[in-house]
C-alpha cells in the first residue's frame, strides 16, 4: 500500500470518528425532542432530518457547496469568523458528513427513547432527580443499545461516503482524499492492484460492522 | 396539618373539578370507578401533569397558579408508587432503593433504611436484578424506594391492582404496617372496596371528575342520604379492638366505641386493632332484644335518619349504637310497621360481621 493510500485510510478513520462524536451531541437532543414533542413541527423536522436518506449525495453536496461557498450564507459566516472557506478542506468534509449521516444517528436513538416510554423518567422525577440528572442516570443507560447502534451506523456510513465528498472536497491527498475517493482514482488509472486492496478492506470492514450490529441486536432482545 | 387540593382541568370529553381538604396525617383513599379521575388527580398532586389550581401539603405550597407557583416534581418531598412497580431495570434492587435516598440530603433523611427493609421484608432481595423478582417483591421494593426519600406525602396509584389475589394478600399487611408505624400521610388510589375498607381513614369518592363525598371513612360510609357503596352494598366500617377469644367456639369478641360484636376468630391476638365491616343488608331491627334467635349480635340502637334506597321498596336506616354508626336496610313496609322515626330506640340485630384485618 502506498503512503498516499495509508494517508487516505487514516483520513477516513479520522473523518468518521469526528463525525460520529459531533453527531452524538447533535442527534441526541433532536431525537429526544422528536420522541416527546406534540408540536406541529414534529413532522416537518423529522422529514428534514431524514432527507439525506433519499436525496442523491450529489444533490446534498451541490447545495452544501453553494451554502459554504464564498457567496453562501455559511461561507460568509465562516469568513467573517476568520475561518476561511470550508469547501475543499477537511472540516468542510466534516460538515458534509454530519449532514449526510444525521438520520443514521437520530433514528436509532429516537427508537430507543420511544421504546423507553415516559415512565422511567417520571419515576426518577419522583425520586428527586432533576432533568439533567435523570437524563444521564436513567434515559441514557436505558437507551444505551440505541446509542450503540447509532455510533456503529454513523461511523460505518461515513466511511462509505463518496458522492458528497467528491462534490465538496474533491481529491486533495492528506486533506480530503478518503478511501472511497482513492479507490476511484486507482480504478480511473487502471491501477487494479491497490484498488483491490482498499476495496477488499472496505468489504471486510462493512461485513464486520453489520455482524457487530446483528450481535448487538440479538443481545438486546435476549 | 392538612392537604388542600383544588384543580380544574377541561379536556373536552373529561372535566376534572375538585376541591379537596384532606387531613395531613393518616391514610386517605381516592375511590371511584375507572375513568373517574383518580389517577389524573394523583398525577396533578405529584406535579407529573399540570392543571390550573392550588395545592398545599402541610403548609408547603406546591402549586398556586394565581401566583404562578409550580414546584417541579423533583423538588416536591413526595413518594410515588406507580401501578406497575417501574423499577429501573438497569439497576439492582439495592441501587434502586439508593437512587432516591442518595438524592435527599442527609439532614432530611428521617426514614431509616434498616427499618424499611424490615417493614417490607425485602432485606434478602437487595442484590437481585428487577427482572428476577416476583411482581409482589418488585412492588415492595418500589414502595421502599419511595419511602427512602423521606417523603412528606406518599402517593400510591393502585399499588395492588397489577397483582393477583395471592400477591395482594402478601402486600396488604405491609401497607397496614406502613400506615400504623410511619408518620407519613398516604394518599392512595383504589377502585377495590376491600382495600379501601382495610386501609383508609379518610375517603374521597370520585365520580366523573368530581368529588361526590369526602370525609372520615366511618362517617362517609354511614351516610344514608348519599350512600357510598364500597362494592355491591352499603355498609359501615368500624375500628375495634379484640377483647377476648373463645377458643372452644372459634369466636372473638371485638369492642368498638359503644358496643361489641362476636365475630369469627381471625387469629388476631387480644388487644390488637382490627376493622370490622357490617353491611346494611345484614342488619335487621326489632322492638325487643332477640332472646331465642340464631343471631348472636344484638345491640341497643337509636334511629338517626331514614332514607330512600336504590329500590322504591327499600329504605336505608342510619342508626347510632353508642358512639358508632350502623346502617340497616329494610323494606319500607317494615319501616312503617315499626314506626321508625328519628330518635326511636330499638334493637339492631346483626347477622354477619366481617373482620377485615
Amino acid at each position: 500500500m502506498t503512503s498516499e493510500d495509508l494517508l487516505a485510510v487514516w483520513l477516513t478513520l479520522k473523518l468518521a470518528s469526528i463525525t460520529t462524536v459531533i453527531l452524538l451531541v447533535i442527534a441526541t437532543p433532536i431525537a429526544w425532542w422528536l420522541a416527546h414533542t406534540r408540536s406541529i413541527w414534529k413532522g416537518p423536522v423529522a422529514a428534514v432530518v431524514n432527507l439525506p436518506l433519499v436525496l442523491p449525495p450529489t444533490v446534498l453536496g451541490f447545495y452544501l457547496l453553494l451554502l459554504m461557498g464564498p457567496d453562501g450564507p455559511v461561507g460568509q459566516f465562516t469568513e467573517f469568523l476568520g475561518l476561511g472557506r470550508l469547501p475543499f478542506t477537511f472540516w468542510g468534509l466534516v460538515v458534509g458528513s454530519v449532514v449526510f449521516s444525521l438520520p443514521f444517528s437520530v433514528q436509532p436513538i429516537l427508537n430507543a427513547f420511544e421504546a423507553m416510554g415516559a415512565r422511567p423518567m417520571e419515576v426518577a422525577a419522583t425520586l428527586r432527580a432533576s432533568f439533567i440528572d435523570r437524563f444521564f442516570s436513567v434515559a441514557i443507560p436505558l437507551a444505551w443499545p440505541g446509542f450503540l447502534t447509532a455510533i456503529v451506523l454513523t461511523f460505518a456510513h461515513t466511511v462509505g461516503e463518496f458522492g458528497v465528498i467528491l462534490m465538496l472536497g474533491g481529491n486533495i491527498p492528506g486533506e480530503t482524499q478518503v478511501v472511497s475517493v482513492a479507490i476511484y482514482n486507482h480504478v480511473e488509472a487502471m491501477d487494479y492492484g491497490p484498488a483491490h486492496l482498499l476495496a477488499g478492506g472496505m468489504v471486510a470492514f462493512s461485513f464486520l460492522v453489520l455482524l457487530a450490529l446483528n450481535l448487538l441486536g440479538r443481545r438486546r432482545t435476549a | 396539618m392538612s392537604i388542600v387540593a383544588r384543580f380544574r382541568q377541561d379536556r373536552g370529553t373529561f372535566v376534572l373539578d375538585v376541591d379537596l381538604n384532606l387531613p395531613g396525617r393518616g391514610t386517605s383513599a381516592l375511590f371511584g370507578p375507572s375513568g373517574s379521575g383518580k389517577t389524573t388527580l394523583l398525577r396533578l398532586v405529584a406535579g407529573l401533569d399540570h392543571a390550573p389550581g392550588y395545592l398545599e401539603v402541610n403548609g408547603q405550597v406546591w402549586q398556586d397558579d394565581a401566583r404562578k407557583v409550580f414546584v417541579p416534581t423533583h423538588k416536591r418531598a413526595l413518594g410515588y408508587v406507580f401501578q406497575e412497580a417501574s423499577l429501573f431495570p438497569h439497576l439492582s434492587a439495592r441501587r434502586n432503593l439508593e437512587y432516591g435516598m442518595r438524592r435527599v440530603s442527609e439532614s432530611e433523611r428521617r426514614v431509616n433504611l434498616d427499618h424499611v427493609l424490615d417493614l417490607l421484608g425485602i432485606g434478602h432481595l437487595l442484590e437481585r436484578r428487577p427482572d428476577s423478582l416476583s411482581g409482589g417483591e418488585r412492588q415492595r421494593i418500589a414502595i421502599a424506594r419511595a419511602l427512602l426519600t423521606s417523603p412528606r406525602l406518599l402517593l400510591m396509584d393502585e399499588p395492588l391492582a397489577a397483582l393477583d389475589l395471592a400477591r395482594k394478600q402478601e402486600i396488604l399487611p405491609y401497607l397496614e404496617r406502613l400506615r400504623d408505624e410511619l408518620e407519613i400521610p398516604i394518599l392512595f388510589v383504589s377502585h377495590a372496596p376491600d382495600e379501601v375498607a382495610r386501609l383508609a381513614d379518610h375517603i374521597v369518592a370520585l365520580e366523573s371528575g368530581r368529588a361526590v363525598a369526602q370525609g372520615p371513612l366511618l362517617e362517609v360510609l354511614a351516610r344514608v342520604d348519599l350512600p357510598i357503596r364500597l362494592g355491591e352494598d352499603a355498609g359501615v366500617v368500624l375500628d375495634a379492638v379484640v377483647a377476648e377469644r373463645d377458643a372452644s367456639w372459634h369466636l372473638a369478641r371485638v369492642e368498638f366505641p359503644g358496643g361489641q360484636f362476636w365475630v369469627r376468630d381471625g387469629g388476631h391476638p387480644v388487644g390488637s386493632h382490627v376493622r370490622v365491616r357490617v353491611l346494611a343488608r345484614d342488619v335487621s331491627l326489632a322492638k325487643a332484644p332477640a332472646t331465642e334467635s340464631s343471631i348472636q349480635n344484638s345491640l341497643p340502637a337509636t334511629v338517626v335518619a331514614v332514607a330512600e334506597d336504590s329500590h322504591p321498596a327499600l329504605a336505608l336506616v342510619q342508626l347510632q349504637v353508642g358512639a358508632s354508626p350502623l346502617v340497616a336496610r329494610l323494606t319500607r313496609r317494615s319501616a312503617a310497621q315499626l314506626g321508625l322515626v328519628p330518635g326511636l330506640a330499638l334493637w339492631a340485630q346483626v347477622k354477619a360481621v366481617a373482620l377485615i384485618g
